[in-house]
């Protein structure tokens, strides 16, 4: 091996490493990715991974490669429907939901993802919390469609209306009284925002 | 007994049934439950997708609040997702002290602060299952549930992925249990702790639904008359979207959904209107007119507008050769 084969090779390991411990250091719980043994029960036992571009395994196996770009811009984690089922069932008790978060996370400060629907969705609901302190559902969905799918509003119309007559849709949000505390504890969180 | 009560957002609203039902049933099974003040969302699945500190700050809020009401450290929540960020924050604050030590300086911000363990979340479900039980439940069934065919689902968050541990990740059986006290026929329903898909009809309508299709058609082959839940996601999911689940897959399934709680309200003979029975779109009175003259009465009074045919597009009739 050349010298200069061998400087690329080791600039590549602590780049692999540097990604691999900042996923670790982001999730809490994180320490535990090491273990994997890449049995693929979590790919196994996810409902929606049929539609995922990598298994939670080949996700895992990517972190470890160092292949940050490609971790961050798979639809894996905003596929991830929080079930749970691959956390409970790894023999190495890899917190593997809490990865998928640290993922998204990840993903949304690079701005590394291809498909925005999910994030957005995200990104729409914590604004009516942080606005208001509760979740408001005709806000949410009516921003999100607007954005995304304005002529899927049509195609949900009747089920729109009948939550409505049925008095299970709110017009206004609700708002809470210690908003100005909540608002405070949110934005000190936020710059406490680091490595967990 | 007396325990502190988080209701959360979905039950403020669209499972407001929920929340009517569980307050209806608490008088008769001797449950005092008290509103914490001025509680706040949980975030459920979407604010620790972009924030982590902030998603722990916003839910130890609510414990903090908790922490706060003298004497009743029990904290029920009925709603899943709100149960699991409740657990979640309390028990992973309690295993690393840098992440708590940082929530708590957030939560100084409004003068709050939350030492974990100071607070026990607990789902609607556990307190009934282990602190009424089911014997003292069936002593007070007024009206049995027998005849009704009921496939129980759990979802995820009571069985996993427990950060208290109060029924089997894979196969739980408290609410089979809780439901044949009532008298009803409990289906052998293999999805019971399926997910649902959560948010997943707003991400990808195609995953979403598909999701939504296995449940309803696990319970339809399995002849049950109605799905009963404990999960405000999953009632959602199945009830609000089954139409459109329908209309994608150009299937026809006809599956209620209701509220646990709401079907012990009936069997204790408690009234329809008590339980917010009626507020679902699939509609349930043909089901529940198994079980009583007043269910009967009741779907018998507002019969479904017929179609000529569901498939066809309307359109005027050919007209007749002559």
């Amino acid at each position: 091996m050349t010298a200069a084969t061998a400087e690329a090779s080791q600039a590549h390991a602590s780049s692999a490493t540097a990604f691999m411990q900042e996923v670790v250091a982001k999730t809490p719980g994180g320490e535990t990715l090491i273990k994997c043994i890449q049995c693929a029960t979590c790919g196994g036992s996810c409902p929606s991974g049929p539609d995922m571009q990598h298994t939670p395994r080949e996700i895992i196996a990517l972190i470890r490669a160092g292949e940050r770009e490609r971790v961050l811009r798979s639809n894996t984690p905003w596929y991830c429907v929080s079930c749970y089922y691959c956390t409970v069932r790894c023999p190495q008790e890899i917190h593997i939901t809490d990865l998928m978060y640290t993922l998204k996370r990840m993903a949304v400060q690079a701005k590394l993802y291809d498909d925005s629907t999910a994030p957005d969705f995200s990104k729409t609901f914590i604004m009516w919390v942080e606005d208001f302190g509760r979740a408001f559902e005709l806000g949410l969905m009516g921003v999100h469609m607007l954005k995304h799918n304005p002529f899927g509003a049509f195609k949900m119309g009747d089920m729109g209306f009948g939550m409505v007559s049925k008095g299970r849709m709110a017009f206004t949000p609700t708002r809470i009284k210690g908003l100005q505390g909540l608002k405070r504890i949110l934005a000190k969180a936020k710059e406490l925002e680091v490595s967990a | 007994m007396r325990y502190s009560y988080f209701p959360g957002c979905s039950l403020e609203k669209n499972a407001h049934a929920y929340h009517q039902s569980t307050l209806a049933i608490a008088k008769p099974l001797g449950l005092e439950l008290v509103e914490i003040e001025d509680w706040n969302c949980c975030g459920a699945t979407e604010y620790i997708s972009l924030n982590l500190m902030a998603a722990y700050a916003l839910v130890a809020r609510n414990l903090a609040i908790a922490a706060r009401t003298d004497g009743l450290k029990t904290l029920v929540a009925p709603c899943s997702a709100c149960y699991l960020n409740l657990t979640k924050v309390d028990k992973t604050m309690g295993e690393y002290p840098a992440l708590a030590k940082r929530v708590n300086t957030a939560l100084a911000e409004a003068e709050l602060a939350y030492t974990p363990g100071s607070v026990k979340p607990r789902h609607l479900l556990d307190v009934i299952y282990n602190d009424v039980g089911c014997e003292a439940l069936a002593a007070k069934v007024t009206r049995p549930l027998s005849g009704l065919r009921i496939a129980p689902y759990y979802g995820c968050f009571i069985a996993r992925p427990g950060y208290v541990k109060v029924d089997d990740t894979e196969f739980p059986t408290t609410l089979d249990h809780l439901l044949k006290a009532l008298g009803a026929e409990v289906v052998d329903y293999p999805m019971k702790a399926t997910c649902c898909g959560g948010h997943m009809t707003q991400i990808s309508e195609a995953t979403g639904f598909d999701m939504i299709r296995r449940l309803v058609k696990g319970a339809a082959d399995r002849e049950a008359d109605l799905i009963v839940t404990i999960c405000p996601m999953f009632q959602l999911n199945l009830d609000a979207f089954q139409g459109a689940m329908n209309r994608h897959f150009s299937t026809a399934y006809h599956i209620p959904v209701l509220y646990f709680t709401q079907m012990i309200g009936l069997a204790l003979g408690l009234s329809m209107r008590e339980l917010g029975i009626g507020e679902e779109l699939v509609d349930s009175r043909p089901a529940l007119s198994r079980i009583g003259s007043e269910m009967a009465a009741a779907a018998a009074a507002e019969p479904r507008r017929a179609r000529k045919d569901d498939k066809t597009l309307p359109m005027p009739a050919p007209l007749k050769q002559a």
